[in-house]
């Protein structure tokens, strides 16, 4: 067996991240290992990477035991990591950014033998599949392509077990199709790799074997013929889970959001959103699909007052709204970001106060200028227990939470006033299964109650999952409005690449 | 292989500790060995417990930067004399034994220099004899003099910090604050406890308006804050001159830059009237200014708005929190307290305003915030440390010919260590007890 880890066991306080966690991957074999955010997936890479030290257990390579005393020693026994977030130079060019750390040298000063690393790499790519100019700037490549620089940057290092941390949550499903095939031409030259993933379609399609771990244990190892998506969602989640989101049908009420001939300017004070008309009823969820930067975030941030409007209005029942977060807020609309830890929750604030980070000023929380923190626990003790937030005390940090529940921590602030407009913008990205799951019941159900509901989202599943009426966006344009019953995956992706 | 639990610096540290509490049982400098003692039983007792959110928790990276910095210091003593180097070759121990012997006695000098002498005392107090009681306790005092300031500079910026702005100015704006305070005592004729009030409300306002400055350019315009407050603090000097050369604040027929003498009215009582002693009532101003201070940041709406500013303006921007706003007004309090500690200087300490009224006080400010975390207790626990240093250093060097130089040595040293958490923990083998186990930053919200 190439690597086998043995009873691995990491104890946080408060925390028990992995419990006797045992895993094996021999030379050529792919190996998924599955779970939710939080059922200490991360935690055994960064034991594995030599970032942290088990408590108990072994990591046994080639039959041998080690302990990794820092990540060079993993690096050194063969161990490569691809992380979620790449760790490049954005203005250094492929050959340097792989060679980085284990540049080539030659002569008494050790001067740079570019030549010599540039020839490895295109052989390097050659051989593997991996289409990479050398000579590209990292600024310059697409997402897709950066993967392959990071892929090439393990292999350059001699690894021959690969692991790969959510390697598709950035990519396209083209990409992430063109990656599959990497990976898979990899494994036939005999490297192991280790998937990590929670989406089940994927490691169904990729994998040989598929381990499955939820609250830091193993729940079990299976292979894919074996399984089914739904089987694996149990496994995971620990019980039945929903993959589809129950609708009723609800007749939709009068127009909540209106918006007409809306310009917007982007930072650099470009057009980013053209002319753009649209209509939000009550009662009904409207999706915003398109390729991730054609406007969506500037719309957004439009609606929400976060960002001046340069032609056009924008309604909300009847009043037209002008820059101001605070007066839309109160207007009754709730907001969901797009990326909770920079833009809907503070790092280093306890889950209590994100609670109430845009209502502290109000009573019952504040009278004058005082904060009446008995009043801040007590709501965020409710709400904590309304929306299942899994925190170990209103007063932790929500920083430490798992992503699902940093995200729950939003949607109880923002759902837990008088709304009647929710502007969602992602609302989901990043989350597990379970959290998923959640976040569309609790945004059907506001839909249920009445509520208009305008979802923004570059995932087309989710938006085909959720909406009763689908608008493109293209080049900052709503180059289509299809209701639900019209919209299916091949008329919206020709919209989303602009064919009319 | 297992990490040993104590590093080597540990273990090099307690030989060395042992050394110095030979010396000084040797020399019957008992004071020194009985602070010796104290810093060792306060560091076995941190030893046990994680770096984290409880008090003692939160002391540990503090007291360790602290003493490291002194045994950096005392090590540079030794090898910067250069009568080290002309004797070590022929007999080395005795050598090593007779620096450590000077250093021991110099900390031993800072030491009593700040803190005084405990048999002095007891004597003094068994005499009842008013001047004898007066001196004992002098050095005490001189160190509580010079913390007061120190403790409200140390506010303005640590407030500043929280709310993600580096307020570099308190140095400037302590000068306007110690102006307008100044001005008051001096032509502003009131009745006795109105006419303090008076002159050091307008040491807040002066204070204030300086902060403002900065705060205004940086919501309006972007301006850093870093340069304008630089900037402010050498306009604050020429308008401090220009207003002690004039008439506005020079005596009648003067000719040196020293202002008038503030009514009697408007000066701050002392705490103990006695001979030499000094520390007076701004100490319990600036106590009561940490207290208030930390009421503001985490029992009021503003300070939610001052905190969250400074964790994420993004996510306080997109909470509807306007962000210009309170800029704006953390400057004004920032400013405001650093002015407060003008007045204090000039009302109680001098009585009078002078180009030397703050030997650095603005600049030792940014460094005690640091070392004390940014928390209003915090704060006045460093200040105490930066008072006793200034304080015990003449005293050091007059006793032991060790050029007080070293002190601001030190300062620094502990500033460096503190702003190095890392290299505090790896030398020492600090256990981390954070509630995430990839965030290195220490959580502090009592809330």
């Amino acid at each position: 067996m190439r690597l086998r880890l043995n009873g691995i066991t990491k104890q946080f306080p408060g925390v028990l991240a992995n419990d006797h966690v045992s895993i094996e991957v021999d030379r050529g074999e792919i190996l998924a290992l599955l779970g939710e955010n939080g059922a200490g997936k991360t935690t055994l890479m960064n034991i594995l990477s030599g970032l942290y030290r088990p408590d108990e257990g072994e990591i046994v390579v080639d039959e041998k035991p080690h302990a990794f005393r820092d990540p060079a020693e993993a690096i050194a026994s063969g161990i490569g990591m691809v992380h979620q977030h790449f760790m490049l130079v954005p203005i250094f060019d492929v050959t340097d950014s792989v060679t980085l750390g284990s540049e080539v040298t030659r002569g008494p000063i050790g001067a740079l033998d570019r030549p010599a690393a540039r020839a490895r790499i295109v052989e390097l790519s050659e051989t593997y599949g991996l289409d990479v100019d050398p000579d590209a700037m990292i600024e310059d490549l697409p997402v897709g392509v950066r993967q392959r620089v990071e892929i090439l940057k393990a292999l350059y290092r001699h690894s021959d077990i690969l692991v790969l941390d959510e390697p598709s949550a950035v990519l396209t499903p083209q990409e992430t199709e063109e990656l599959f095939v990497i990976i898979r031409g990899l494994a036939k030259a005999g490297t192991a790799i280790i998937f990590i993933s929670h989406k089940l379609n994927e490691v169904i399609e990729i994998a040989d074997r598929i381990t499955v771990l939820r609250l830091g244990r193993v729940v079990g190892t299976v292979t894919p013929a074996e399984t089914s998506q739904s089987a694996l969602a149990e496994m995971m989640v620990g019980r039945q889970v929903q993959l589809t989101v129950d609708r009723k049908d609800v007749t939709r009420g009068e127009v909540v959001l209106a918006v007409k001939g809306l310009q917007v300017r982007d930072d650099r004070g470009e057009i980013a959103v053209k002319h753009v008309e649209l209509e939000v009823h009550a009662g009904e969820i409207v999706g915003v699909a398109g390729v991730q930067g054609n406007g969506q975030t500037e719309f957004v941030e439009a609606l929400t007052g976060l960002r001046a409007v340069d032609a056009g209005t924008i309604t909300i029942s009847g009043t037209e709204i002008h820059q101001d977060p605070r007066y839309i807020a109160d207007l009754g609309v709730a907001h969901i970001p797009e990326d909770r830890l920079r833009d809907g929750l503070i790092r280093g604030f306890t889950v209590a106060e994100n609670y109430v980070l845009d209502a502290y000023h109000r009573e019952p929380y504040s009278s004058g200028i005082r904060l009446h923190r008995d009043a801040v626990a007590a709501a965020a003790t409710q709400a904590v227990s309304d929306f299942d937030i899994r925190t170990p005390s209103i007063m932790t940090d929500v920083g430490s939470l798992s992503g699902g529940n940093q995200q729950k921590v939003i949607v109880a602030r923002e759902f837990g006033r008088d709304v009647k407009l929710v502007v969602g913008s992602q609302p989901t990205r990043g989350l597990d299964v379970g959290s998923i799951e959640y976040i569309h019941r609790r945004i059907v159900e506001q839909r249920d109650a009445g509520v208009a509901i305008l979802i923004v989202s570059t995932e087309l599943d989710e938006v085909l999952a959720l909406a009763d009426r689908i608008a493109v966006m293209y080049d900052g344009e709503i180059v289509g409005i299809l209701p639900a019953a019209e919209a299916t995956r091949e008329r919206v992706g020709l919209l989303m690449g602009g064919v009319r | 292989m297992r990490r040993l639990p104590i590093g080597p610096a540990t273990i090099l540290w307690t030989i060395v500790a042992i050394a110095f509490a030979v010396q000084f049982a040797l020399e019957g400098a008992y004071i020194a060995l009985g602070v010796e003692i104290l810093v060792g039983l306060v560091v076995l007792v941190l030893s046990t417990r994680p770096q984290g959110r409880t008090f003692l928790g939160r002391l540990k990276l503090p007291v360790l930067a602290i003493i490291s910095a002194f045994i950096v210091g005392g090590v540079v003593l030794i090898f910067s004399d250069l009568e080290f180097y002309a004797a070590f070759p022929g007999d080395p121990l005795g050598t090593l034994a007779a620096s450590l012997g000077r250093v021991g006695s110099a900390y031993g000098a800072l030491i009593v220099g700040a803190l005084g002498d405990p048999g002095k005392i007891v004597a003094a107090l068994g005499s009842g004899n008013a001047n004898k009681i007066g001196i004992a306790f002098r050095p005490i005092s001189e160190t509580l003099l010079a913390t007061t300031p120190l403790i409200l500079a140390g506010l303005a910026v640590a407030v500043a910090f929280r709310s993600g702005i580096f307020n570099i100015g308190a140095e400037g704006q302590l000068k306007i604050g110690a102006v307008f305070a100044v001005w008051v005592g001096i032509w502003v004729p009131l009745p006795g406890p109105l006419h303090i009030l008076a002159a050091l409300a307008a040491g807040v306002i002066g204070g204030a308006a300086w902060g403002f400055i900065p705060g205004i350019l940086k919501a309006k315009t972007g301006a850093h804050e870093v340069i304008t407050t630089i900037m402010l603090n050498a306009i604050a000097q020429q308008i401090m001159l220009t207003l002690l050369l004039s008439p506005i604040l020079q005596p009648e027929g003067g000719t040196t830059p020293i202002s008038r003498t503030v009514m009697d009215s408007a000066q701050l009582p002392v705490l103990l009237d006695l001979p030499k002693i000094r520390v007076h009532f701004g100490l319990i101003i600036a106590l009561l200014a940490a207290v208030w201070t930390s009421w503001l940041m985490f029992r009021t709406t503003k300070g939610f708005e001052f905190r969250a500013a400074g964790l994420n303006p993004r996510a306080a921007g997109y909470a509807g929190m306007r962000a210009g706003r309170t800029i704006v007004l953390a400057m004004i309090v920032s400013g405001g307290l650093a002015g407060l500690a003008g007045a204090s200087e000039v009302l109680g300490t001098t009585h009078y305003l002078s180009p030397t009224i703050s030997p650095g006080y603005g600049w030792d400010a940014i460094a005690l915030a640091l070392l004390g975390g940014t928390r209003p207790s915090g704060v006045v626990i460093a200040a105490l440390l930066f008072g006793a240093l200034r304080a015990g250093g003449p005293s050091m060097a007059l006793a032991t010919g060790v050029p007080i130089d070293l002190l601001a040595f030190i300062s620094a040293l502990v500033i460096m260590f503190v702003a190095a958490p890392r290299l505090v923990r790896e030398i020492y083998r600090v256990r981390l007890s954070a509630t995430a186990p990839s965030t290195p930053q220490v959580v502090e919200t009592p809330l």
